[in-house]
């Protein structure tokens, strides 16, 4: 089993955190993985994008051109990346920022109005955790115990406060993304 | 003790902090400057001597006074900052002063970008400065291997006295991977015997790269020679993966050779034999196991091509080609200026070959190198 996923958002969206907390839940569990983020000037108020492989085997290339699943949390994002999500692979997106035909029939459609939910819950920054929950539990990487449990073990101290409504958004997605699913 | 997840250039300087530098002097520059920021966070917590220098000049001839008064010293850069301390480093290496390097390479020449890349190959196997002289080169493929290179980079640098560059790029720099760092080492308490250290009670040592009389000068170049023959007969490391079996035989480093196990997994879930043989050490280059392979034909099996890829325009297709010594075809694939290959574009180019070997040669040479 190796998942090949692009977690990719304006910068500040912290699609590169959402990719971390999976790393570390991976990690966590035993598996091996790569996360490797883009870091060139793209960073700089474009789109900004990570890669994670998650695996059982040895992870060979730490970058891939078609990912089995990806997270867009903004509009540029989804135009680049659903023309190369692997068939059968899953796109999940943050249906509150992009209202978009679907252009393909052969990948799993998972929109999350992520901003609206996190807003909802008191900050929209954790629109990433809500889009995070959705992809866990749709394309099932790892448990979504294990991924709440990186949270409560990886957010530094100052941050502590944050993890209960993180989790929350991270559950709230995970409902969301299933209930699409069909 | 248990894997962190762990940037590779954070890995890179906590295994130098670990293995015990007690000096590091540097420069920023993209793709390598968390190195430094987290030496620069560390060093002082410590007790050791961390300083932003005001160029890479100035940092790598502060790392050869420290290194001649005996201490455990490194630095790191990328390529321009790497090129502004080939001065410094030829220097070094005519001390025979113990000196551990690090290149995060960027895509170049020039100021090029930030980028990985691995065109710092003859620079840094060849020429890095000026006169007769090479580097111990060290290629991690995984945040892992960074960190036990690292350890090892020092070991190696005392025990020959010479400069030893651990060679990444931008992509390894960059990446996070689980890995477990080495426990802390204690700090050398001695300082070597040649070190300088203040010679009253004892002869003075000297240590210089000034050798006006050309005998003298011989004298050091041969001695030189000799430690490199040496490094070169001992210290060649190299991996070597699904290669008993195989065809087509890949040949790349570092970044690039993680990416080919991709391609080459693939390869072989399509039917064709490939495999992959990665130098660890880029120098010495490892010249044996190419020695060892076996010759396929349309008749016998083993291998019947090797494709070396890099990110490069073929700076290491020389050293295989060399290793090879004819005995077969050597194509290259590659991509230069920051560009990454994809698993996919190493893998239709072993199609591609795996292809051509079914067809009869017409003349002679069955396949040139690519241009």
């Amino acid at each position: 089993m190796q998942e090949e996923m692009i977690f990719s958002g304006f910068g500040g969206q912290g699609a590169l955190f959402a990719g971390m907390v999976l790393a570390y839940a991976g990690m966590d569990s035993g598996k091996n993985l790569t996360w490797i983020p883009s870091y060139g000037p793209e960073m700089r108020g474009g789109t900004a994008h990570v890669t994670v492989i998650i695996g059982d085997e040895e992870i060979g290339s730490p970058i891939t051109r078609y990912p089995s699943a990806a997270m867009a949390l903004n509009s540029p994002s989804l135009e680049k990346y659903e023309p190369l999500v692997k068939e059968g692979g899953v796109l999940v997106y943050n249906s509150s920022l992009i209202s978009r035909v679907h252009q393909r029939s052969d990948i799993r459609y998972i929109p999350v109005p992520a901003n609206e939910v996190a807003t909802n819950l008191g900050n929209v920054k954790m629109a990433n955790m809500v889009a995070l929950g959705a992809l866990v539990a749709v394309t099932k990487v790892l448990p979504l115990e294990a991924v709440a449990q990186a949270l409560r073990d990886h957010l530094p101290e100052s941050k502590r406060d944050l993890v209960e409504p993180n989790l929350e958004a991270l559950r709230r997605g995970a409902e969301l993304g299933t209930s699409v699913v069909p | 003790m248990a894997k962190e997840l762990l940037k590779g250039n954070v890995a890179i300087a906590e295994a130098a902090i670990r293995a015990g530098v007690q000096a590091y002097f540097g420069y920023p520059i993209t793709p390598q400057t968390e190195l430094l920021e987290h030496m620069s966070l560390r060093m002082p917590q410590l007790g050791r001597v961390f300083l932003q220098a005001e160029s890479e000049l100035a940092a790598i001839n502060m790392v050869y006074g420290a290194a001649s008064a005996g201490v455990r010293v490194m630095t790191s850069s990328s390529g321009p900052g790497f090129s502004l301390m080939q001065e410094g480093l030829s220097y070094i290496a005519c001390s025979e002063v113990p000196v551990v390097l690090v290149d995060i390479m960027r895509g170049g020449p020039g100021l090029g970008n930030i980028q990985p890349t691995q065109a710092d190959y003859n620079q840094l196997t060849k020429s890095a400065g000026h006169g007769d002289f090479r580097s111990i080169v060290l290629a991690p493929s995984t945040v892992q291997e960074a960190i036990d290179l690292t350890v090892l980079a020092f070991d190696l640098a005392e025990k020959y006295r010479t400069i030893v560059i651990v060679a990444g790029d931008g992509m390894i720099g960059q990446m996070m991977e689980p890995a477990e760092l080495p426990a802390m080492h204690a700090l050398r308490s001695a300082r070597p015997d040649w070190a300088l250290t203040g010679a009253k009670g004892r002869q003075k040592n000297v240590i210089s790269s000034l050798r006006l009389n050309a005998d003298n000068l011989e004298d050091v170049n041969k001695r030189l020679q000799a430690k490199i023959n040496r490094i070169r007969a001992a210290e060649a490391r190299y991996e070597q993966v699904l290669t008993d079996d195989a065809e087509i035989l890949i040949v790349a480093f570092g970044t690039t050779a993680r990416i080919a196990k991709t391609a080459i997994r693939e390869a072989r879930r399509q039917g064709i034999p490939a495999g992959l043989l990665r130098p660890i050490t880029l120098f010495p280059f490892p010249n044996a196991p190419f020695k060892e392979l076996s010759v396929g034909s349309q008749q016998a099996k083993g291998v019947k091509a090797i494709l070396v890829v890099e990110m490069s325009a073929g700076q290491m297709v020389e050293d295989v080609q060399l290793a090879v010594q004819g005995r077969l075809p050597v194509r290259f694939y590659g991509r230069t200026g920051g560009a990454v290959p994809l698993p996919d574009e190493i893998l239709d180019q072993i199609l591609m070959l795996a292809h051509r070997m079914d067809e009869a040669p017409t003349s002679g040479e069955s396949f040139a190198m690519a241009a």
